[in-house]
């Protein structure tokens, strides 16, 4: 089953199909460091929209996380705009952009980030679950499709890296995202486990009917999505 | 809803795979618990038995009539004064044996007892029908009867053969009390026609001279101040309780207080997965604080129950000591109200979310991107060590404040609070400088890594490395000044008690003939009176005693300080001496004088003298016995102390038994004496010594805890070293070193701490609490054997942790460097 369009959740703007699902504008975010300010992001601006992929390029230490992290509320900018699917997430109470990212994004860490004391199974159906949206069905054929059928009762201790990231990727999307952020998710794996874990996350991706952003040092991941741009000095220039 | 209970299950999905941490979370909060609940369980007791005993043989404020020569009144006077018009009412207290135990028992007359002395039961006419009635009635404790294995209606036996009338069980009459009807006391007891005391309703006026009137000066008017409030009496033993009862509580948070906060900090991850997951920070809060306040019930409730087992345990001694120092019967088992079990529940919710709060405050605060950066969280912990050192010396300053500008036993209790709080929170510090010093002075690889990685541990064990400071710190001051009260008391025991023989008669001509006999016979050397007196100053009861001048005294009477020819003085009634508290109190001086309220008016005496008078509520004064008789002619004649040879002592006793019979009130030898005062003196500080080890053991189960929940975090510390070629079990040996010199370096910084301590226990504490001062002895084997003690805890605390990693598989070890490019 595909899920394209999704009824509209009451409480939110009615998003037209024509707008962008993500939208970024002059974002803003500095750290306050014992050496002074440091400036991170200057005013960065992208869009992103339904059913497309992006791939954020830039050195290490270039604020591509920063940004995910603005886009995904788990930080607030210092100036700016956010929005998903018309709803803003800057300038937000924490409670409120918890509830946004619950609800339409799912985030896969460099380091999977799993909870070590639940099983495969209720990781994948975590975020499903305190969203109000668990659907056994659809546990099932993420599982399926990631390769996880066997797996199910064990703990994440007692998988490999690439069945960890796999794990994270059936907990992103179990919830059916509006858009999926992902944070090299390949960087903890080696290249062939990395290359299958995004040909299972590429497929499932255009399966949902979600968004896509993915930050990566890898231009040859990068080249497998819709579009690229890089962060550089704190702002986007094209790839 | 949905999300708050995943996020709880989530949260509390830890635990199930992490049982040892849990187990020792469970501990600490529950031993925490029960050391605190216990000690309540025993004042409580002590406080519900007090007053039920002043509600048996009166109102509380009530005067009562005694005898102002003997021990007993007879039973006419009070015939007289009720013909009189008097309304006294009256009673006949003893001991009896029943089963080898002592209990009180307590005659009295319910048809003219004031009226608000309330026996339940009583006040239906049946039933007091039922209790003067053959065969009357025997009323008791529920739990005296079943201690004494009495069913209801069943008749107790004492063990001379009396046989008691039915046993009742009555909730209001305190434990270890048996109340008859009087003239069933007078039966048991053997006092004929006797009473012990008549008591009056607390608004009545007992005129003197009208009653001197009926009785002449056969009795005097005792007002409750002059016996003194049990209540006020033991306020200072209670709190002594109370304070080691919270210092064991105290050390048991920090167990809490470290299982929590690496539990958070182990969660670290999963808090950062729940937060990317769409958690709120509200929602991860409330599910926090639910977590914490749900195991702080469950530890509770647990604690609670072994706090009453701990309290059921140390009854006995406390019983005891209680018995021999103020003669108050707290009962030998455990009655506790509701409140005792809210109280304590509640004492174990408020520490664990205190244990907590830092924790739960630096969740709070931290963004949810930080929770995921290692740095982040050592940053916000050097700004807690930081803190920790600003807190420390605001502890010290107030300690001193408290020492400088405070008064009374508070100030005291807050000058040690202080000392210890400071000092313990400047402790992980201190070793940060001495493991790089080591590491400094290391040349060896491996030893600059053992101090190195000491030093990287110890942001996790430092609260249990508090903890047992804390405790070895008590033990090394509670040690000392036990010890140095043990090795005082002994010898002060040996002055006080240098008579062979001690006489009590029944009443002044019993006792002018016990003296004249005893004074013809060969085996003895001298029969000194030591007769007495009392009387108030300010409102404080003081005991007055006749001496006759002889060397019995002048060489063994040991003076804390004199004027020359003190004796003299005393023997010449120009001189009186005073016991230390009684100085202390009444800011009495060498030389100062004393104004003694006597019957012809005030005697006023200089002081030639400052004695030691232990475990003495009271105060004391010691003066010529010629100038006792003259200005308290009705003082007490009763007592008698005996020279004798030693080897003559057993079958002088006899003899003055079979001689004298009911005219002897008492005889106790000097070896009895001392037994029971030491046997009461061991009893008391069992209870501390009891105390002290529980918290030991509390803080090595805090060091435990910390080490086991560290444990996984130390196997990707200790895997690089690993795999550069240092064998399993050499790591697992230096793991136990590590903490083993923690630990040492701990003990060692606790003995000076610990004399601090055992200083204000007896400069401070002691003075203000009873008035008295202790020399102060050091007892350096003492420290010793904290030492070892301390290396002890450590060892046993880091050797499962240490084993198992000498039995973690190289693929464990390789799995750390698995997830790293």
């Amino acid at each position: 089953m595909t899920l394209i369009d999704r009824p509209h959740e009451p409480g939110g703007p009615t998003p037209r199909h024509d707008a962008p699902l993500l939208s970024v504008r002059g974002v803003r975010k500095s750290y306050a460091t014992p050496q002074g300010a440091v400036v991170v992001l200057k005013g960065v601006d992208l869009s992103l929209r339904a059913r497309e992929s992006l791939a954020l390029l830039g050195e290490s230490g270039s604020g591509k996380s920063t940004l995910l992290h603005l886009i995904g509320g788990l930080d607030d900018a210092d100036g700016g705009e956010i929005a998903i699917e018309g709803a803003a997430m800057t300038g937000r109470p924490d409670g409120e952009r918890a509830a946004l990212r619950r609800a339409r994004i799912g985030i896969v860490f460099q380091q999977f980030n799993l909870v070590p004391s639940l099983t495969v199974d209720d990781n994948i159906a975590f975020q499903a679950r305190i969203a109000g949206r668990f659907d056994p069905a659809w546990q099932d054929e993420l599982i399926g499709r990631l390769g996880l059928g066997d797996l199910r009762s064990r703990y994440p201790e007692q998988l490999s890296g690439g069945q960890q990231q796999r794990v994270a990727i059936g907990r992103a999307l179990a919830v059916r995202p509006r858009l999926l952020l992902a944070d090299e998710p390949t960087g903890n794996l080696d290249e062939a486990t990395g290359d299958e874990v995004m040909d299972l996350a590429l497929d499932l991706v255009a399966r949902t009917g979600c968004a896509f952003l993915m930050a990566t040092h890898s231009t040859r991941l990068a080249a497998r999505l819709d579009r690229r741009v890089r962060l550089a000095s704190g702002a986007l220039v094209a790839s | 809803m949905s999300e708050a209970v995943w996020t709880f299950m989530a949260l509390v999905s830890h635990w199930r795979r992490h049982r040892a941490s849990f187990a020792t979370l469970m501990v600490g909060l529950a031993v925490a618990t029960a050391l605190w609940s216990g000690v309540q369980a025993l004042n409580s007791q002590a406080r519900q038995s007090y007053d039920r005993a002043a509600r048996l043989v009166g109102e509380a404020g009530a005067p009562a009539l005694v005898s102002a020569r003997g021990a007993f009144i007879p039973q006419e006077q009070y015939v007289a004064l009720r013909r009189a018009g008097f309304k006294v009412s009256p009673v006949l207290e003893g001991t009896v044996r029943i089963g080898g135990a002592a209990y009180r028992l307590v005659g009295i007359e319910p048809l003219t007892r004031p009226g608000g002395a309330v026996l339940t039961g009583l006040e239906d006419s049946s039933d007091l029908e039922a209790f003067l009635r053959a065969p009357g009635q025997t009323l008791a404790a529920p739990q005296t009867l079943s201690e004494l294995g009495a069913a209801a209606g069943a008749r107790i036996q004492t063990d001379p053969g009396a046989l008691l009338p039915p046993a009742v069980a009555q909730d209001t009459i305190a434990p270890g009390l048996i109340v008859v009807d009087i003239g069933v006391a007078q039966a048991v007891l053997g006092r004929p026609m006797q009473l012990s005391r008549m008591i009056a309703a607390s608004d009545a006026t007992l005129d003197a001279e009208a009653l001197a009137a009926v009785v002449g000066d056969a009795l005097r008017i005792e007002t409750p101040e002059e016996t003194g409030d049990l209540t006020r009496l033991t306020e200072s033993f209670h709190l002594n309780l109370t304070a080691f009862g919270l210092l064991a509580f105290i050390v048991g948070l920090f167990i809490v207080h470290a299982s929590i906060g690496l539990a958070f900090e182990q969660r670290l991850g999963t808090v950062r997965t729940l937060r990317a997951c769409g958690v709120s920070l509200a929602t991860l809060i409330a599910v926090l604080v639910s977590e914490v306040v749900m195991l702080a019930l469950l530890a509770g409730a647990i604690g609670m129950v072994c706090g009453y087992l701990i309290a059921a345990a140390l009854l006995p001694d406390v019983a005891l000591s209680l018995r021999g120092i103020y003669g108050a019967d707290v009962g030998r088992s455990l009655v506790l109200e509701p409140r005792w079990w809210v109280s304590g529940l509640g004492m174990a919710l408020l520490g664990a979310l205190i244990a907590s709060a830092a924790s739960l405050f630096k969740v709070a605060r931290m963004p949810a991107v930080a929770l995921g950066r290692p740095l982040a969280w050592r940053e916000a912990h050097e700004g807690q060590l930081r803190r920790q050192g600003v807190l420390a010396g605001l502890a010290l300053v107030v300690a001193l404040a408290a020492f400088w500008l405070g008064e009374g036993l508070v100030a005291g209790f807050v000058v040690i609070a202080g000392v210890l709080l400071g000092v313990a929170l400047l402790l992980p510090l201190g070793l940060a400088r001495l493991l790089r010093v080591g590491e400094a002075m290391s040349n060896d690889a491996l030893a600059r890594w053992f101090w190195a990685d000491a030093r990287r541990q110890l942001p996790g064990l430092s609260l249990a490395l508090m903890a047992l400071l804390l405790a070895l710190s008590a033990n090394v001051g509670v040690g000392t000044m036990v010890e140095g009260f043990r090795t005082t008391f002994t010898g002060w025991l040996d002055e006080r008690l240098n008579s062979e023989i001690y006489v009590t008669a029944q009443d002044a001509e019993a006792g002018r003939r016990v003296a004249a006999w005893l004074e013809a016979d060969t085996d003895v050397t001298a029969v000194l009176p030591v007769w007495r007196t009392e009387t108030r100053i300010g409102a404080w009861p003081v005991d007055v005693y006749g001496l006759r001048d002889h060397a019995t005294y002048r060489d063994h009477f040991s003076l804390l300080s004199e004027l020359p020819r003190a004796w003299d003085r005393v023997r010449d009634g120009t001189g009186a001496l005073v016991s230390e508290q009684l100085a202390q109190r009444m800011s009495l001086g060498l030389g100062g004088e004393i104004a003694l309220p006597a019957e012809a008016g005030v005697w006023t005496v200089p002081v030639v003298g400052v004695f030691a008078d232990y475990g003495n509520p009271k105060g004391q004064v010691r003066v010529n016995v010629d100038r006792l008789v003259r200005h308290w002619p009705d003082a007490r004649r009763t007592h008698y102390s005996v020279r004798a040879a030693p080897e003559a002592v057993a079958g002088l006793i006899e003899r003055m038994r079979a001689e004298f019979g009911d005219a002897l009130a008492q005889v106790s030898d000097q070896a009895q004496l001392k037994a029971m005062s030491l046997r009461i003196f061991e009893r008391t500080f069992a209870v501390t010594g009891a105390l002290n080890t529980l918290t030991l053991f509390v803080s090595g189960i805090a060091l435990f805890a910390s080490l086991l929940t560290l444990s996984d975090v130390r196997l990707a510390q200790i895997a690089p070293v690993w795999a550069l070629g240092v064998t399993r079990r050499r790591l697992s040996d230096l793991e136990v070193g590590k903490v083993m010199v923690l630990a040492a370096m701990t003990a060692v910084l606790a003995v000076p701490l610990g004399l601090v301590l055992a200083w204000c226990l007896v400069a401070i504490v002691n003075v203000q609490a009873f008035g008295w001062r202790l020399p102060f002895h050091v007892f350096p084997l003492q420290w010793g054997v904290v030492f070892v003690l301390a290396l002890v805890t450590a060892f046993v605390a880091a050797m499962l942790p240490a084993l198992r990693l000498s039995r973690t598989a190289p693929a464990d070890l390789l799995k750390v460097f698995a997830n790293e490019r």
